[in-house]
């Protein structure tokens, strides 16, 4: 079982459901998220390209934040998904630093949060909430252990990149191109 | 020409502003911690080589500063903790592979050992201080004491060697284990912190010592330690300048960016060159006033911790 996220950069309209639908879901506290919509313009005029993607934590198989913590508060669960238990996390900072992705934040009550992919309905056999909502249905979620399973096949058959790969993390969001 | 421009990005009001959560408490505890395994490092060596006598400020009178500068830092590391309730979880494990973890436990051994050794000499090094507080009179199980740990200084000695290191090393070696801050990124940032540590606890020995012979011979670790240090700055620009994009990034906020001043003005020109040659003169001959190139060395070393902790967080992947 190897959970991963699949998003299509193509359908992908920046709409930020899935931001709302997240804050919404986990109850995330007012002016903080847990995904977020990143809009890269590249290339220089006239020959501009416009890359809409819906950015979260990435479950990295080889997650820094995870080889920083000194308590273990973040830890990875079966499926790879990273965690953080709140109260063995002592707010120190140590995984925000060690994250290319930024995808942490400290809590107001004082310990670090971040995108769960929605664990807990993962275990009502539901999806991630940002998935559920997505209106254009650009973002794909499921094991990437099983070849015939969504996300492998998209995978296999489209052009795909990760972000940062050259941090050496493995991450788990893929962005279809 | 390929540019990514972030037209929108990332607009999340309480997030994006504060990534730096890395703040003051922590550049001031990465120096003190240096400075007090610098000291220990010292005094545990000088002690076992048999030259206490020699050497008294080394061994006996600046051992009065690692527990107070060991004391403070960890009330800063603390205080810069958004969760510190939760602090003792640090306890109930440990990581290897996290270098947080590794001073945690490192700090939990050092600092008592820093508080028994500064006690076994306080006798004998504060006197004054002792005859007005008249501790030993007031608690006679301290006398009792004092001869338990004064039997049991040499096994001190002995475990503050290689602990002393490992604390002066981890301050570096915390930070170039985030791969996500390309500038603390490398590998020589735990000698070059080690090193530093080495260097401002020689100086604050210099400082604190009051024999000729004494000083010149700090004097001289001291000047070797900032000829290290020097080497290991160049090796640490060249590993950028050789590195990837976002390495190159990085450099370019020490070489030719909003920390160029701070770093070469008062780190490598005032706190290395301008104490290096002020050494250098007085081990030749001249007289200089010792506690110009020490000062120097101590100041140099806290802006350093400074702007690596400011510098570091301002560098990061782009995507």
């Amino acid at each position: 079982m190897r959970y991963a996220m699949v998003i299509d950069t193509l359908k992908c309209v920046g709409c930020s459901d899935c931001v709302v639908a997240c804050q919404t879901e986990n109850n995330v506290p007012h002016g903080y998220c847990r995904d977020w919509i990143t809009e890269a313009v590249s290339g220089s005029y006239p020959n501009v390209e416009l890359e809409l993607r819906s950015e979260r934590c990435n479950h990295c198989d080889n997650a820094p934040c995870v080889r920083c913590c000194p308590t273990g508060a973040s830890h990875i669960v079966e499926g790879g998904i990273v965690l953080v238990t709140a109260n063995e996390c002592i707010g120190c900072g140590a995984c925000i630093e060690s994250c290319p992705y930024d995808a942490r934040y400290q809590h107001p009550d004082g310990y670090v949060d971040k995108c769960t992919f929605c664990h807990h309905r993962l275990e009502k056999g539901q999806l991630p909430a940002c998935v559920s909502v997505c209106p254009t249905k650009c973002m794909y979620f499921g094991d990437l252990d099983n070849p015939n399973s969504e996300v492998s096949q998209l995978l296999k058959n489209r052009n795909y990149k990760t972000l940062a790969p050259e941090a050496g993390t493995n991450p788990h969001v893929f962005y279809l191109i | 020409m390929q540019e990514e421009l972030f037209t929108s990005g990332r607009h999340i009001p309480n997030i994006d502003p504060s990534l730096q959560i890395w703040h003051w408490p922590i550049a001031l505890y990465l120096f003190l911690g240096g400075l007090a395994a610098g000291i220990l490092f010292f005094a545990a060596l000088f002690y076992v080589l048999g030259k206490g006598k020699e050497y008294p400020a080394a061994v006996k009178i600046a051992s009065i500063v690692p527990p107070i500068s060991l004391s403070v830092g960890l009330l800063a590391l603390v205080y810069d903790l958004t969760h510190p309730l939760y602090t003792w979880q640090l306890y109930t494990t440990f990581r290897i592979e996290s270098p947080m973890s590794w001073g945690a436990w490192v700090l939990m051994i050092v600092t008592p050992l820093s508080f028994l050794w500064a006690f076994s000499y306080y006798r004998e090094s504060y006197a004054k201080i002792e005859s007005k507080l008249n501790l030993f009179g007031r608690l006679k199980f301290l006398n009792k004491f004092e001869k338990f740990i004064q039997a049991n200084r040499i096994y001190i000695a002995y475990a503050l060697i290689p602990l002393s290191v490992i604390l002066g090393v981890y301050t570096g070696i915390l930070l170039s284990a985030f791969n996500a801050r390309p500038l603390w990124n490398n590998a020589i940032l735990g000698p070059l912190f080690l090193t530093s540590g080495l260097s401002t606890g020689a100086a604050a020995i210099i400082l604190l010592s009051k024999s000729v012979k004494e000083r010149h011979t700090f004097g001289k670790i001291d000047l070797g330690l900032i000829i290290i240090e020097l080497a290991l700055i160049i090796h640490m620009i060249m590993g950028y300048y050789a590195g990837s994009q976002v390495q190159l990034e990085a450099m370019e906020l020490l070489v030719g960016g909003e920390f160029t001043l701070m770093f070469f003005g008062f780190v490598v020109l005032l706190g290395l060159l301008v104490p290096a040659v002020l050494e250098l003169i007085e081990l030749i001959g001249y007289k200089v006033p010792v506690i110009v190139p020490a000062l120097l060395v101590i100041i140099g070393g806290l802006i350093f911790r400074f702007i690596m902790i400011e510098a570091g967080q301002l560098t990061r992947y782009l995507y």
